[in-house]
């Protein structure tokens, strides 16, 4: 090897890197697209490499000094070809991933780690984040066990079957969003703003478009005039219409203020650092209760009910109001009442792939968008509608997406590529940095609960209010969580009195979006809370309390209306999982780990619907391919759900064979009719039960096919792997194929009946009060998820829904200052738990079968996140005495907290904006 | 993540480059903070790995570090068994928030020039009464104590031009007994609070780092009891001197500052004056 070249993966590349090129960007180029961009910044560890054989953040490197050098990225680390390496067998054997784009990364630091640093885990990996998985999936895989059962013949239902794209996603060889090659690919950057509320009035593009490389530039004045939300729903009529691709007033410090297509990423930045702007300031409001109050700058003026914004003149974006029984009068029955204000803070999804997309113009001028998407059909429909172009001229799909969390049910990025492609004719990149993430995107709706309960001496809730103010920030965007948080929060208590009042307001701040739990995470935070403090003012056991008022199989579920609606008890597991949580907790040990520290337990539960509202379509079709196998086509995208696995095993039990003679397609407008969306938890129980259908359908085509040959009547025929079984006859499906016969069967799913399904997570904590260190001695969780169609990977969402919980409830923060720029825009400043953050946690499931779900199946993914920091804070409370009524519990507060002998708010400090 | 203002490299610097030092340049060492941020404002890297310092000289004075020096070669440096530190450095590796894998770029001069305050090389390097030296864009060079080279947050001692060459550890710190205290808001994230007590057969050391704004140090000829070391603690760590920022509130950190200063008291107890 010459010494000005870089050897990778045993092959020399004499490409010469750019003088502040780092490696990471440098491998991509070259085509080694399993270095991954999780951070670009070094904290993450999705790029790491190895340099010489040790392993380095290759996003950390500068690339220059590789020359002369050898690398390995996980395309090489195998080192006979076709033959996986050990710890690449040992993550598919653990099946130690859920969307993998953390995985090529975390496989490169655990192939590195000597013994010594196996024996500490937390620490030997402190330097990669999984956001999916929880970490026990991969501490299993570092230490050898296999959880993945072989695919075979036999019922498919409830097997440990593994994920279809395990092994591209160890090798690297999985594709995401921008692992694509596309010739003559330009690049798009955006100016954001740097006040929180202006009116733009100038823009100078002169000098950006003098730079060499700059293609475009696209200003307000480029922009279709059109309102529209980013936020995606089957009916676009559930958000406010309240946003312009780009707009002439910005509403928010990070707000999109124009884009700059170059030839390069360098030419683009180059680009927006030439733009002038002339802005007039406008005032800005960043609480939700000052935006209410007379004489608040308003965010929208001029809107109204057209753009369906509840009150624009007092920045509601929408509000619920409703009461069942007469609140007053139960309160007024009570023995004991519990009064008190909940506070969730605003936390981010950090998936690890930030938002990113590629459009181009296919060959027949068709618009084709790659993007990173949990909704490539809406994206489609949103598309057509801002740029007037008929459906059958736009294409969406998805790569492997890696990780969405609720934030990919958004259109950030697509319309803008749509928007430079359709005017330039050339394909275009946009790929959001992690800063971006942190400061332009969306994150979870700050909310504010302010919680009255009562109950009888007896332990009979008599009444519930709740005033739910959450902060939607600029754009009313999933404004409309406020429903879903008011919703089964409180419908999963039987209570004669309910009263509930409800807004989402705008304020100068970033969008809150859909995330995780929608909505629900803070208003159980709330009534958890509450049930807990209630129970003990009371001297009940807060298991038995709840036990005592939880709907039972056949209540009716009534939030704060008695209006009709199509969600039903399709099977109930909420007293299974109550017992199961309640023994673990008994069998724990409760041993202080040491002298001084305050131990205690505690629970809450949560009940969410297994499909959103107003409808949620699929489409799937299956086809027998000309070898006998199957093609089965879904909509839904996977971005480390599982579903893939699940469509699989739940077509190939209708079909009577094994997952592998399943080939799968998805996320794709081409390749079925519909699907609205990976979202909502209804990858399973929607799409799920569209592929079940269309298996179904299959399946009596091709019995009355196989009779026919056989003549012998269908009842006499059945499937059987490979082939039809007629009376003593095996008829090979391949056979049946052959002669062009093109048997295929498409299912659909409307989404409605809806059912519901129920989580309860338990801790024992131990608090230390001279440090605030809270340890979790215990975490137990049991879910209702109907019958368990892949216990391994349930198990796997219920882990990474308490860690993502656990993260948000002990160390995630999002602070804004006070012009409400967010200053934690990295995961140095934005922790994210690591490996040695979180505790392994027991999963139990009951044991139900839903009359409503695929083959008895319930929906099993956002839901664990929701009881889980209304039970730590109700174990902390047992362990010190203290009410904690505002997240995170970080040690610092719980420290100071218990010297004060009451809880203090979080510091407001330079840094930290006090309405936050 | 790729600097795109960068136009140049020099790859190869002599002390003559440093002359030429101008806005916009940068000294790159294991440059995982520099590559870590958009740097708009710079146009070019001078590398100072170009040099080509040995990482590590020890002899009987005690031990140069290079500048260039990963926390990867600290960590790993066999240390002669009269030099008891050899723990104290790996908990301080230990401290930083990046991995084991940045340590394999990350040099302890940049830890020290970043200057940030939970740096845990400006604590190892402070504890120890290291010495920092300094070359001059005039071809010269000063020497500053590594407790004074951090001024503030993100603030040193460094001139436009001027590089920190190396940290030398003398013989006599080296062979201190040590306590170490650190705490962070999660179990292995960045410290808010770290504390060395460093005891010598004739005085006592007590540095603090990470809760403050810059490394606070206090010296007594023996170690003081428990109280007595935190009210000295107190009495010399105002609230102003108090770091805030996301990884933890200046109330706590003082909190944590005293008990740790108690702590360190009562480790080290034996080896008082009593």
């Amino acid at each position: 090897m010459t010494p000005r070249s870089i050897e990778v993966n045993a092959r020399s590349f004499t490409a010469q890197p750019r003088p502040g090129q780092c490696l990471r960007t440098y491998l991509r180029e070259l085509g080694w697209h399993g270095v991954k961009k999780g951070c670009d910044a070094g904290d993450c560890g999705a790029c790491t490499v190895h340099l010489d054989g040790v392993p380095v953040h290759s996003c950390l490197l500068p690339a220059y000094r590789a020359l002369g050098h050898r690398v390995t990225t996980i395309e090489g680390l195998a080192p006979d070809v076709g033959e996986p390496h050990p710890v690449q067998r040992a993550f598919l054997g653990a099946q130690g991933f859920q969307c993998g784009f953390c995985t090529a990364g975390m496989i490169m630091t655990v192939a590195a780690l000597d013994a010594e640093q196996r024996q500490d885990l937390g620490r030997a990996l402190k330097g990669n984040l999984c956001r999916c998985t929880g970490y026990r999936a991969i501490e299993d895989a570092v230490n050898g066990l296999t959880h993945v059962e072989h695919s075979g013949p036999g019922d498919q239902v409830g097997r440990n079957l593994p994920a279809p794209a395990g092994p591209q996603v160890v090798t690297g060889a999985a594709r995401f969003t921008l692992d694509a090659a596309v010739d003559g690919l330009t690049h798009l950057k955006l100016l954001r703003s740097p006040y929180a509320h202006a009116r733009i009035t100038a823009i100078d593009t002169s000098a950006a478009v003098a730079v060499p490389g700059v293609l475009a530039v696209f200003t307000h004045e480029d922009a279709p005039e059109k309102l529209y939300s980013t936020a995606r729903h089957e009916d676009p009529h559930d958000d406010p219409a309240d946003t312009r691709l780009f707009d002439d007033v910005v509403r928010f410090v990070g707000q999109r203020v124009a884009a700059v297509l170059a030839d390069s990423v360098a030419a683009a930045e180059e680009g927006c650092r030439r733009l002038v702007v002339d802005y007039e300031v406008l005032p800005a409001v960043f609480d939700p209760e000052e935006a209410m109050a007379p004489g608040a700058p308003t965010l929208h003026p001029g809107k109204g009910a057209e753009q369906r914004i509840a009150a624009a003149e007092r920045n509601i974006a929408v509000e619920v109001h409703g009461e069942v029984g007469d609140v007053e009068a139960g309160f007024a029955a009570a023995d004991a009442v519990y009064e008190h204000t909940f506070v969730s803070h605003r936390v981010q999804h950090a998936h690890l792939e930030t938002h990113a997309s590629i459009s181009r113009l296919d060959e027949t001028g068709r618009l084709d968008v790659r993007t990173s998407s949990q909704v490539p059909f809406l994206t489609r429909g949103a598309l057509c509608d801002l740029f007037d172009r008929p459906e059958p001229t736009v294409r969406v799909h998805c790569g492997r997406v890696g990780g969405g969390f609720g934030a990919k049910q958004e259109m950030l990025t697509e319309d803008l590529v749509a928007l430079a492609t359709l005017r330039t004719g050339r394909p275009v990149q946009l790929e959001f940095t992690r800063q971006e993430q942190f400061t332009a995107t969306t994150t979870r709706h700050p909310t504010t609960v302010q919680i009255k309960v009562g109950a009888r001496r007896d332990g009979t809730l008599t009444a519930m209010r709740l005033r739910v103010v959450s902060n939607t920030g600029a754009y009313g965007n999933h404004a409309a969580a406020m429903f879903h948080s008011c919703h089964e929060a409180v419908s999963v208590y039987r209570c004669p009195n309910k009263k509930v009042d409800g807004y989402a307001v705008y304020t100068n701040t970033m969008p809150a979006g859909a995330y995780r739990g929608y909505g629900l995470s803070q208003t159980i935070f709330a009534v958890e809370s509450a049930m807990d403090e209630l129970a003990r003012a009371l001297g009940i056991d807060p298991t038995a309390f709840r036990q005592r008022n939880v709907i039972g199989p056949t209540d009716p579920m009534i939030a704060h209306s008695t209006e009709p609606e199509d969600v039903e008890i399709g099977s109930y597991g909420l007293d299974q999982c109550l017992a199961l949580v309640d023994a673990a907790l008994h069998r724990g040990d409760r041993t202080a780990p040491g002298p001084g520290w305050l131990v205690g337990q505690g629970i809450a539960l949560a009940m969410i619907d297994t499909v959103p509202p107003h409808g949620h379509r699929s489409r799937a079709r299956i086809s027998l391919r000309a070898d006998g196998g199957y093609e089965l086509a879904v909509g839904t995208a996977e971005f480390g759900n599982g579903t893939s696995t699940v469509h699989r095993q739940l077509a190939a039990s209708v079909l009577g064979t094994s997952v592998d003679r399943i080939r799968l397609r998805q996320a794709d407008t081409d390749v079925v009719a519909y699907d609205t969306g990976a979202f909502g938890s209804t990858g399973i129980v929607v799409a799920g039960l569209a592929a079940t259908r269309a298996a179904q359908a299959l399946r009596d085509q091709l019995i009355v096919a196989a009779a026919a040959r056989t003549n012998l009547d269908p009842s006499a025929c059945e499937l059987d792997g490979d082939a039809v079984r007629c009376g003593g006859v095996r008829l090979p499906l391949a056979d049946l194929a052959q002669g062009g016969w093109e048997a295929a069967g498409e299912g659909a799913c409307d989404g409605t009946p809806r059912s519901v399904a129920f989580n309860v997570h338990g801790f024992r904590v131990a608090v230390h009060p001279g440090t605030g260190e809270i340890r979790i001695m215990q975490s137990v969780h049991a879910a209702d998820a109907g019958r368990v169609v892949n216990p391994m990977q349930c198990r796997g969402q219920v882990e990474g829904g308490v860690a993502q919980a656990l993260g948000a409830a002990m160390y995630e923060s999002m602070v804004l200052d006070e012009t409400g720029r967010v200053t934690t825009e990295t995961f140095r400043n934005y922790h994210v738990p690591a490996f040695g953050d979180v505790p392994r946690t027991e999963v139990h499931f009951a044991d139900t079968v839903d009359r409503l779900g695929p083959l008895g199946a319930k929906s099993m993914s956002e839901s664990p996140f929701n009881p889980v920091a209304p039970a730590l804070a109700n174990a902390v409370r047992d362990a010190t005495g203290i009410r904690f009524g505002t997240l995170p519990l970080s040690r610092d507060r719980v420290c100071l907290s218990l010297a004060a002998g009451a809880e203090v708010p979080p510091a407001h400090t330079a840094g930290r904006h006090p309405h936050e | 993540m790729d600097l795109h203002t960068i136009t140049s490299v020099i790859e190869a610097p002599t002390r003559a480059a440093q002359a030429a030092w101008q806005p916009g340049d940068a000294w790159l060492a294991g440059g995982t903070w520099l590559f870590s941020e958009p740097q708009p404002h710079l146009r070019r890297l001078v590398d100072l790995t170009g040099f080509g310092w040995a990482p590590l000289r020890a002899d009987e004075t005690g031990l140069e570090i290079a500048a260039t020096c990963t926390l990867a070669q600290l960590y790993a440096a066999p240390l002669p068994p009269h030099w008891p530190a050899g723990p104290l450095i790996r908990d301080c590796c230990h401290a930083l928030l990046g991995s084991f894998k940045v340590w394999n770029e990350a040099t302890v001069g940049g830890n020290l020039c970043l200057s940030l305050p939970p740096g845990p090389m400006i604590s190892l390097t402070a504890a120890l009464d290291g010495v920092c030296t300094i070359w001059t864009p005039d071809g010269g060079h000063r020497h500053v104590a590594a407790a004074e080279f951090v001024t503030g947050p993100r603030g040193n001692v460094l001139a436009p031009g001027e590089l920190l060459r190396s940290v030398t550890l003398p013989d006599r710190a080296l062979r201190a007994t040590t306590a170490f205290r650190q705490i962070s808001l999660t179990p292995h994230g960045r410290s808010a609070a770290l504390l060395i007590g460093a005891f010598t057969p004739d005085s006592f050391t007590l540095t603090v780092t990470a809760s403050t704004v810059r490394p606070i140090q206090l010296r007594f000829p023996t170690v003081p009891g428990p109280a007595a070391l935190a009210a000295a603690v107190d009495r010399a760590i105002g609230p102003p001197l108090y770091y805030d920022d996301v990884h933890g509130s200046p109330a706590w950190r003082r909190h944590m500052t005293l008990r740790f200063a108690e702590e360190i008291s009562r480790e080290l107890d034996g080896h008082g004056a009593a």
